[in-house]
């Protein structure tokens, strides 16, 4: 029986507004944004409206980079649209300043290492376009540097 | 009323919002590519692959009901009236009737077609089933439902399993075929019949 590779792509491109532009623009930027809303909390990623009023949010403030894990599970076996190769955690992680969580991939390296309130920073893309994909995935953070020259010497 | 509605911004208007520091003065982003792609391995099963194997030997083979006697091509190995299996292979013509068109006027992506182009469901004949392909080699604007086409093979050594191999369809200069049958509308008699045998009514007409 006669096989072959059938490959269906609609090749969207969507405006975004104002208000999650600033958010791509940021990642461009290598820098995480959200929307304050009406009642002072941090909404990231951005949102154009205020979830209890309704009202156009238009103040964008600067998160981050250092975040933490809220939640997570850990992916196996990644398959090939998985931003990683290698087994990770997809979390929720709440940027240091933001209220509200969004999701991330953990590049942590076993599961051991990922726990809710693991600090995380972000791994950015080499070329960066303004897309999500410019925020590759998220790592531990790494408050003693030194370790990786420590356990070579 | 609502909040929102309280406080709205000018209609058309570009939204003013207030950024950071480190954002202003950078060129902002207005658009994502958000392509949407389907991977799939296609298994064309056991009677289109006769078909296809038929294609890159330069025929074209469809497959006749035993019941009803209607020849399918591209067959599917059973006949979706009967519910019976099509055993008997059938060579049919490279010539066929337009019964119906379509005149694209709009790129879209992933086609390298120069515009406009047509595309058409061809009915070869001795077939009971219109097969889809591009009609050439005529104005887009010619093109009609009865045309008589034939079809225009790649070179030999460049046939393979692929409705590809034959390039596209160009009239034969018969005259046109106004009476053929139009799979789907067989309660009617051709041109401009009622699918399911529904006679039109006139809308001004008396009941």
């Amino acid at each position: 029986m006669l096989t072959a590779p059938l490959i269906i792509e609609y090749p969207f491109k969507r405006t975004t507004g104002p208000v999650i532009g600033a958010f791509m623009t940021g990642l461009r930027e290598r820098i995480l944004v959200g929307s304050r809303a009406a009642d002072g909390r941090v909404i990231v990623p951005p949102a154009e409206f205020d979830p209890v009023t309704g009202e156009d949010l238009t103040e964008i403030v600067e998160v981050g980079p250092g975040a933490e894990v809220t939640t997570w599970a850990w992916v196996t076996e990644p398959h090939a649209k998985h931003p990683l190769d290698r087994p990770f955690a997809w979390a929720l992680i709440k940027p240091d300043g933001a209220d509200t969580p969004m999701l991330g991939a953990v590049d942590a390296g076993s599961i051991d290492a990922v726990h809710t309130g693991l600090r995380v920073v972000p791994r950015w893309a080499d070329e960066r376009e303004g897309r999500i994909e410019d925020l590759a995935c998220w790592v531990p953070e790494r408050t003693t540097p030194a370790n990786v020259e420590y356990k070579r010497s | 009323m609502t909040a929102a509605a309280s406080t709205p911004h000018s209609e058309g208007a570009p939204l003013a919002i207030t950024l950071p520091a480190s954002l202003q003065g950078v060129e902002l982003v207005r658009s994502v590519r958000t392509p949407a792609q389907l991977d799939y391995q296609f298994t064309a099963g056991a009677a289109t692959s006769r078909f296809l194997r038929g294609i890159a030997q330069k025929k074209i083979l469809g497959e006749r009901c035993p019941v009803c006697g209607k020849v399918y091509v591209p067959p599917r190995g059973a006949c979706p009236r009967d519910g019976v299996p099509t055993s008997e292979q059938v060579e049919l013509p490279h010539v066929g009737t337009v019964t119906s068109f379509c005149v694209v006027n709009v790129a879209f992506y992933g086609s390298s077609m120069e515009l406009p182009y047509t595309s058409a469901n061809i009915l070869l004949d001795g077939s009971h089933l219109s097969l889809m392909h591009l009609i050439q080699e005529i104005p887009a604007d010619q093109v009609r439902i009865g045309m008589r086409v034939e079809a225009v093979w790649v070179p030999d050594d460049e046939l393979k399993p692929t409705l590809e191999s034959i390039k596209w369809f160009r009239p034969t200069g018969e005259p046109d075929d106004v009476n053929v049958d139009i799979p789907g509308e067989d309660h009617g008699t051709g041109l401009g019949s009622w699918v399911g045998g529904v006679a039109p009514i006139d809308p001004r007409g008396t009941h």
